[in-house]
């Protein structure tokens, strides 16, 4: 099967190649995954790749990145070895390693660790081979494939990705990093597709990264989904830095079952047109979602993030903290939707959105929705966009503090409100100085690496200590 | 278990509509449904000039091609246009040349509404307010226009308008709210029948309030009517608008169009109690109420000031808006919109910001109870050039009881680095707390309910005239106090 | 002469403040500025250390025998100018130790020295934080943020004596502080006293003056200072209000 190449993204190529590869597809497939791939096809087929006609597109226009023209592989990609090319270099970020290349989980030992303490992580595929139970019993419960179109050719053609099993009462002793690595010389399309249990009483802590390691282009379209168990406890890391010529779309899907906890973090330091779908539903009451986002784009960088909350369920809080600041050309989208439900009382409701535009050219669009069914609710939301404070500014600067350095440290301090919730203090490290770095516009000279690298790293000199002391 | 305040809220919040009896008047209509002919019709009635006819007639082919917006937050029942009479008249014998020969019926109707169209007739300590009153599709009377027009202020209905100052009418009709706007201002656009004119020439600060009074009466007609205030350089003019109409079984729609023009250094402040008939306890009948506002601050230091107070209609869709183009232009939007039972309303507004330094505020308060949805959807803008602008949002919501729904839909774009745009919101309800902290000092629960909720609206209420404040803050209690008044 | 004000007119959005004030401090002196509200007090100060909202359309300030005029805001305080805010702003994010070892690090750079090693910068803020008796675990807090009133203040002291200067400003430092806090920032002032500098006390009340003795006082009315005294002009003042001095200039 030769490799579809160059070709631009359109519904007609996806709905041709499904009716092409349709056996291929699911030759693995439990009847039920399989007439799952049937419906998501069905779907697909009268959605189509969403457009600016839809109220939740208008502002991310996608014909730009579709018309680049992608080749698109239903086998792993050969050519490279991600052992070679990755190496992380976080000082003493102790983590359990999973890597994807560009969509393909890549095994260095088996395709599937089973640990002692029964958690179970590696590939999807291999997961649904072995496991198919296991598997079945959450996989697509979560995702919506009906509402949108990505995430419905995801689910048509998902082959592989990462599969992370906790169980009950077990909670993970080291944080698992999961990277998504795009390295190919031709344009990619890629689609991985994630499924990660948390059971109940069980603990996880996942940093879940997206890199590019060369400049060509891609576009990823990436659908995850997460349970989290009664009172599961999961701590959630999504840093994407990707090169200027990417597309990112990421659907994650959070399903939370009474009492279950999250911290959810999206730190989004580069890429050329990034979108994050984060929809988190309570599935019982007393659950708890804090959902964390800091952007800092330039150029004409595009970030969007639509996070939706749906409080199906008493007693249940949720907040939102997304803070961004754009330069040069950038443009950011916030979308917060906050859906209270008739018998959600007692629901505590959050959302703020600030941003700081550095110059005229960089554009904000800020939309938190509040949507409220029920009277016995906490609720409120705010949004700010603007410059920095002229009041702190000269604060500062008659302690003879410099205009720049002022400035530096007052950007420093908005993303810090984001930053500092990270729970691992090697990774907050770690993501203070690529913050510093990206606020004196200096991650370029490494931009393909958010925690590792090839090239050693250039020493960046600070004309101040902006850490804490 | 239900809670005592929530039996508390249930009998207090179902109020009866006090202004829902009809009159029997002789009227004219136009043959029922909408055609190019209805156009006609209506341009003919009103011996329009040419350039009139030809802009309906647009308007109706460009209405021809839209389609109903469906994007807010609300459930329309599909409106047959072949069903609604778009005319209807109240028959006069003759030209009318004082108050005496106004149909009595007619008098007698708007006495009852509590609107004076005797201009000797003044209460003690209000000052007189000049009024133009509009019944179904056209004006009937518009006081005091003598007064004001010695000091250059034309004020009169949208047809003198165009018998008497067309040039004004075809330079500035159309001009904020296009006939290509939207489904509802095409419509209006291609059908609109009546409503009021008001000029201030450059310099002149308007004496009095002006106001205009709308009426529903007739069954099975729509209202059409089309409100245009122009304010020159320096004027200054506060509008006031309110609204009735007979209680019916069946949907009535009422799609206006207002538009205000201000010059440099002009102000003009706008405010609306809108009562249209809500509908029944069921949700069966009530007014359409689909109107575009809209006005724009051309000069510099121009300000515009929205003030509602939305209480009735079956459906509200209503975004009074501004467009900020002078430097150094002022927009407001003050808002309580209340809905209860059955009632809808998506309202907001639009701060367009284009010149430099330009400020916005927004406040509005949602108030829903029973089974009624209350949407806020507003819109503030801050385009590339509007450097050093200003916008402040704050949009509550209380509700009243667990039936009903508030929901607030912001949309904030800042394209320019030296503006400050900042939106809150928070939700509430009335606590048991709060009430038994009224009923402790001897306050009785519907009447702590109906001080609760206009100390909560009271940011909002504060910016009516006089004249009106008192109106609204007793309709707010009615609205939703019902036994206790 | 450390500060000399000529016919100072300030605006802001054209709206004028300053009409025309002169005022001359030599090293070593205290000035007391008294005056009833929105009379200009708060402007002065800002006008001195350089605030942009403000508009100088007439006049000079001489620092040093030298135009501030072209000075930006920082470098009027590398070269010594403080101002303890009447409001100090809040500035989450940002902790008080990092803030003023970037002011401290700034400033030794602009005289051309180096910057103060970790160690020693630690000392200095303990030897400092004693002088205005603040307890420890107040420079682990973001600037101001939180603060109560009388911590603001105290941590506007603190602040000062870090920084050492040779002009400080001190707008309204006693306004809603009780009789510890006000000795406590009073005491802070009179241990950094020296023949080398000298202060500018804005106040409402006669009271911080107990504490902090004053060589001059001077009333600030309309924008311009109308009258100038010794110590016993603010005692008058105290017990005949500011009605007195309205009454001369009428």
């Amino acid at each position: 099967m030769q490799p579809e190449t160059k070709e631009i993204l359109s519904a007609e190529r996806f709905i041709n190649l499904y009716e092409k590869h349709r056996e291929f597809l699911s030759a693995q497939d439990t009847s039920h995954i399989a007439a799952l791939r049937d419906q998501a096809m069905k779907s697909f087929t009268g959605l189509g790749f969403p457009d600016t006609s839809l109220e939740s597109w208008r502002l991310t226009d996608l014909d730009e990145s579709f018309n680049r023209g992608y080749d698109y592989h239903l086998k792993p990609t050969t050519g490279v070895d991600f052992h070679k090319v990755f190496r992380c270099n976080i000082p003493h970020l102790d983590t359990a390693i999973i890597g994807q290349l560009n969509g393909w989980y890549v095994s260095k030992d088996v395709p599937l660790m089973e640990l002692g303490n029964g958690i179970i992580m590696g590939s999807l595929a291999e997961a649904r081979k072995k496991y198919p139970h296991l598997v079945e019993r959450y996989y697509g419960t979560m995702a919506n494939d009906s509402a949108d179109g990505f995430t419905a050719l995801n689910t048509a053609f998902a082959q592989d990705g990462v599969f992370i099993y906790v169980p009950d009462n077990v909670k993970s002793p080291r944080p698992v990093q999961l990277i998504n690595v795009i390295h190919f010389e031709e344009n990619l399309f890629l689609q991985s597709r994630n499924l990660i249990v948390v059971g109940a009483n069980a603990g996880l802590s996942l940093v879940h990264c997206d890199d590019s390691y060369n400049h060509q282009a891609s576009f990823s379209n990436i659908v995850t989904e997460i349970h989290i168990g009664e009172h599961g406890v999961m701590d959630h890391y999504k840093l994407q830095n990707i090169n200027n010529n990417s597309t990112l779309v990421s659907s994650v899907f959070f399903r939370m079952d009474a009492s279950a906890q999250l911290a959810s973090h999206y730190i989004s330091l580069n890429g050329g047109l990034l979108r994050n779908n984060i929809r988190v539903h309570f599935n019982g009451p007393h659950g708890h979602a804090a959902i964390y986002g800091i952007y800092l784009m330039d150029k004409r960088q595009h970030v969007d993030n639509q996070v939706y909350v749906d409080h199906a369920f008493p007693d249940c809080s949720s907040s939102e903290t997304f803070k961004g600041i754009l330069d040069e050309h950038a443009h950011a989208i916030f979308n917060g939707h906050v859906l209270v439900r008739r018998d959600a009382t007692k629901t505590d409701a959050r959302q703020s959105n600030k941003n700081i535009l550095m110059t005229d050219t960089a554009r904000v669009n800020s939309k938190p929705f509040l949507e409220i069914y029920n009277d016995d609710v906490k609720c409120s939301h705010g949004s700010t966009t603007g410059q920095l404070d002229q009041e702190s500014m000269f604060y500062l600067r008659q302690r003879g503090i410099g205009e720049e350095t002022a400035r530096m440290l007052l950007m420093f301090a908005f993303a810090d409100e984001v930053v500092s919730k990270i729970a691992i203090p090697e990774l907050r490290q770690r993501i203070e100085d690529m913050v510093k770095k990206r606020l004196q516009g200096e991650l370029q000279i490494c931009e393909q690496c958010v925690l590792h690298c090839n090239t050693p790293e250039h020493p960046v000199e600070f004309q101040i200590d902006l850490s804490k002391i | 278990m239900e809670s005592e305040a929530t039996k508390i809220l249930d009998e207090v919040t179902q109020g009866d509509y006090k202004y829902g009896f009809v009159t029997e008047i002789e009227t004219e209509f136009a043959p029922t449904g909408l055609s190019e002919d209805t156009v006609r019709y209506i341009s003919a009635k009103k011996n329009e000039p040419e350039f009139l006819l030809q802009f309906r007639l647009k308007a109706y082919r460009h209405w021809l091609t839209m389609s109903q917006p469906e994007w807010a937050h609300l459930k329309i029942d599909p409106i047959n246009f072949q069903d609604i009479i778009f005319y209807a008249a109240p028959k006069k014998k003759k030209e009318l040349s004082s108050l005496d020969e106004v149909d009595p019926e007619l008098l007698a109707t708007f006495n009852k509404l509590g609107i004076s169209l005797d201009e000797q007739k003044k209460l003690t300590g209000v000052a007189s307010v000049a009024v133009d009153a509009v019944i179904d599709s056209v004006s009937v009377k518009t006081t005091f226009s003598e007064t004001l027009s010695k000091h250059g202020i034309i004020f009169c209905s949208f047809s003198e308008a165009v018998q008497n100052h067309p040039d004004l009418v075809k330079q500035y009709m159309g001009s904020v709210v296009p006939y290509t706007d939207n489904y509802f201002a095409a419509l209006n656009s291609a059908v609109f029948s009546d409503g009021s004119f008001c000029y201030i020439p450059k310099g002149v600060r308007c004496p009095m309030e002006l106001s205009t009074y709308f009426r529903i009466n007739a069954a099975n007609t729509g209202q059409f009517e089309r409100t245009l205030i122009v304010a020159e350089e320096g004027a200054y003019v506060s509008y006031m608008e309110g609204c009735t109409a007979p209680q019916r079984d069946e949907n009535q729609l009422h799609a206006a169009i207002v538009e205000i023009v201000a010059m440099k250094d002009a102000e003009v402040k706008y405010s609306t109690v809108q009562n249209w008939y809500p509908g029944d306890k069921n949700g069966i009948g009530g007014i359409y109420n689909f109107v575009t506002k809209r006005g724009i601050c051309k000069g510099s230091h121009s300000k515009i000031s929205w003030t509602q107070v939305e209480t009735g209609s079956a459906i509200t869709w209503k975004y009074p808006s501004c467009i900020l183009l002078g430097d150094n232009s002022v927009g407001e939007f003050y808002s309580v919109a209340v809905t209860n039972n059955h009632q809808q309303a998506d309202t907001g507004t639009k701060m367009m910001h284009l010149g430099k330094n330009t400020r916005s505020t927004i406040i509005s308060k949602g108030i829903s109870a029973g089974k009624s949805n209350n949407s806020y959807r507003g819109l503030v803008r801050i385009s590339k050039n509007a450097a050093n602008s200003r916008n402040y949002s704050q949009c509550d919501s209380l509700l009243l009881g667990a039936k009903c729904g508030a929901h607030t839909y912001p949309y904030i774009q800042v394209d320019n680095r030296s503006s400050i745009v900042e939106h809150e919101a928070t939700t509430s309800k009335i606590s048991e707390d709060q009430l038994f902290y009224c009923q402790q000092r001897g306050i009785s629960a519907e009447s702590a309910i109906g001080l609760i909720v206009n100390g909560y609206a009271k940011e909002v209420l504060k910016q009516l005239p006089m004249e009106f404040a008192v109106e609204a803050q007793k309709l707010l209690s009615i609205s939703l106090e019902g036994s206790v008044g | 002469m450390l500060l000399q004000i000529k016919n100072l007119h300030a605006s802001i959005n054209g709206k004028e403040i300053l009409k025309g004030v002169d005022l001359d401090v030599r090293e070593g002196e205290v000035h007391a500025i008294m005056g009833p509200n929105g009379t200009g007090k708060s402007t002065l100060a800002s006008v001195i250390a350089g605030r942009e909202v403000f508009e100088v359309t007439a006049g000079e300030i001489l620092y040093k025998g030298k135009d501030l005029h072209k000075l930006s805001i920082e470098d009027r305080a590398r070269e010594g100018i403080f101002l303890g805010f009447q409001y100090p702003v809040e500035i989450p994010g940002v902790s008080i130790t990092n803030f003023m070892r970037t002011a401290v690090n700034e400033i030794r750079k602009f005289k051309g020295l180096d910057p103060l090693p970790g160690g020693d910068f630690l000392r200095l803020m303990e030897e400092k934080k004693r002088l205005v008796e603040i307890t420890s675990n107040l420079t682990n807090r973001s600037v101001n943020e939180g603060f109560s009133g009388g911590e603001k203040k105290k941590n506007e002291i603190f602040q000062m004596a870090m920084l050492e200067p040779v002009l400080a400003i001190l707008d309204e430092t006693d306004s809603g502080l009780d009789i510890d806090a006000l000795r406590i920032v009073a005491n802070g002032v009179n241990k950094l006293r020296r023949p080398d500098n000298a202060f500018v006390v804005i106040t409402h009340y006669q009271r911080l003056l107990d504490y902090i003795i004053p060589d001059f006082v001077h009333v600030l009315f309309e924008g311009r200072i109308v009258k100038s005294g010794g110590k016993e002009l603010a005692l008058e003042l105290e017990e005949k209000g500011y009605d007195w001095i309205k009454k001369e200039q009428e």
